[in-house]
């Protein structure tokens, strides 16, 4: 049991929470203030009426949810076979440039190369080569669906960022924790497995809900490829009617799909942080 | 009595440019318990290291039970597992639970049952006064605590020879006790030890032979009162009288 708090305590306890009232209060009329300003501007704009009506139309919106919710079905799917590929992928690609020795070099060689070339191209133009230059092939077997091709395209992408979240991670954990675990017995595979990657990826997993929040909305540019998914509908759409609200729903749903991801993603940084107990002053 | 559990044979270790060691020779008995003192830097880590597998040594040779281990054909993995070794800061795993780490090795690298292990570290744990630790993380517990979790874990295996790597250092004086008496039931028990160490107090009660590092190699070794009471090199004096000067002995 904590000691009844002093004079002193109370009253500086008293002292916060005033502050913290009046900072509170503050914030929010400054925020409705610059809301308001921001609507009168806006609305008051001489194009105000025809952007409302070509962009946030009630009905339209409402006509083209159902179409615009079928073609999200699909990039969830994207988002879900991709996710777990991407984290597979991604993996093993950092243990490969983990790997340590001269017999490894090759390998190590075409991780890296494989991670410094799929970083610096643009997602949108591995889509091309991937969706138009593999069925090109003509070869056997060589899936044409733009389902499929999309998602190869956007694994062998992000698998790239990935990588390289998951080697800071195991590079994160300090070597002395290799040490003592070889010195065990352990070999470099068990090290790994039980010493090393388990650390890892407590350290890494609010980047990689980062990176996931990123692919969430990544997934609409299989579009590009043909695939009628939320964006290739709702372009049909707009196509149809000439009525650009088809893309602000959208847009929208995107929104809605990414902020249970951003949630989680904030609890898992709150607790890293409150693990390592870092003072409330700072 | 058969030969020495662990030999070391001129061996020569540098990082870069920094020659470390320059040709060290040491020869530990079974059930001998050998401290290996020297300023900082004279390389009783690095020859602790190079004992352990944990560096590859540039020249020379380190025999375990008259195996020669620095042969590049034999498994460094199979010989590791002979040996236990206690570090400085500990390095308990701290995602694993006390009683995990120290089962971790005996059931992961070498396969024995699960209930025997658990049966064995429980006991080890009551050993140091830590079986209400068991479910405990590391970061939960002292450093005294932690480093006598350290100690079981390499006694887990059932180790040829241990080797401890100042492992007081990082310990707040009144800890140190704790861990200090720790090794000395162990080395009663009859374990072989080879101890890098600053407390040339307990090196004088422990140890059966003091070897001096210096300039990277063993200046001088021999019974602690001998080496730490009246020894024969210039340099092993200068080296005392700082301990001395500093408190420590």
């Amino acid at each position: 049991m904590l000691p009844e708090p002093s004079a002193l305590e109370l009253s500086r306890r008293a002292w916060r929470r005033r502050r913290a009232r009046r900072s509170t209060l503050v914030a929010l009329a400054s925020t409705l203030l610059f809301a308001v300003v921001a609507y009168l501007v806006v609305t008051s704009a001489p194009g105000w009426p025809r952007v409302q009506a070509t962009f946030f139309s009630p009905s339209v919106a409402w006509e083209s949810l159902p179409e615009i919710l079928s073609g999200l079905w699909l990039n969830l799917q994207v988002l879900l076979v991709g996710g777990v590929s991407v984290l597979a992928v991604g993996l093993l690609v950092a243990l490969t440039r983990t790997l340590r020795g001269a017999a490894f070099a090759p390998l190590r060689l075409l991780a890296t190369g494989y991670v410094d070339l799929f970083r610096g191209i643009p997602l949108i133009i591995v889509l091309y080569l991937v969706g138009f230059g593999f069925p090109a092939l003509g070869l056997q077997g060589m899936p044409t669906s733009p389902f499929v091709l999309g998602t190869i395209a956007i694994v062998l992408t992000y698998s790239a960022y990935v990588a390289e979240v998951f080697r800071a991670g195991i590079e994160s954990v300090h070597p002395s924790q290799r040490a003592a675990a070889r010195s065990l017995g352990l070999t470099h595979r068990q090290t790994m497995r039980i010493v090393v990657l388990p650390q890892a990826l407590r350290t890494v997993t609010p980047a990689l809900l980062n990176d996931f929040v990123a692919l969430q909305k990544d997934v609409g540019l299989i579009s590009v490829l043909g695939a009628i998914d939320a964006v290739r509908s709702a372009q049909i759409l707009v196509g149809q009617s000439f009525n650009f609200t088809p893309y602000v729903v959208a847009g929208l749903l995107f929104v809605l799909l990414a902020i249970p991801s951003a949630r989680i993603a904030d609890a898992v940084s709150a607790r890293a942080r409150r693990r390592q107990q870092s003072g409330s002053l700072l | 009595m058969s030969g020495p559990v662990l030999e070391v044979r001129s061996v020569v270790k540098a990082f870069g440019d920094n020659v470390v060691l320059r040709g060290v020779d040491l020869s530990v008995a079974e059930h001998q318990v050998v401290a290996l003192i020297g300023g900082s830097g004279s390389g009783k880590s690095t020859l602790l290291r190079c004992a352990s597998l944990l560096e590859t040594v540039d020249d020379g040779q380190v025999l375990l039970d008259g195996e020669d281990v620095t042969d590049p054909r034999i498994d460094a993995d199979q010989v590791r597992r002979r040996m236990g070794v206690v570090f400085q800061a500990y390095n308990l795993f701290p995602h694993l639970s006390v009683l995990d780490n120290v089962t971790l090795a005996p059931t992961v690298v070498h396969g024995r049952p699960k209930a025997e292990v658990l049966e064995e570290a429980h006991t080890l744990l009551a050993r140091i006064g830590l079986s209400d630790k068991a479910g405990e993380y590391p970061d939960r517990l002292s450093g005294g605590q932690q480093q006598r979790v350290a100690i079981v874990r390499a006694l887990a295996v059932h180790p040829r020879v241990l080797l401890l790597d100042e492992i007081t250092s990082a310990l707040d004086p009144e800890l140190v006790g704790e861990v200090l008496s720790v090794v000395r039931e162990v080395a009663a028990q009859g374990m072989t030890i080879v101890m890098a160490t600053h407390e040339m107090g307990f090196a004088r009660q422990v140890a059966d032979t003091v070897a001096f590092l210096d300039g990277g190699v063993v200046l001088e070794s021999g019974p602690p009162q001998q080496v730490l009471g009246d020894p024969v090199e210039a340099r092993t004096r200068q080296f005392l009288s700082r301990v001395i000067d500093a408190g420590r002995l």
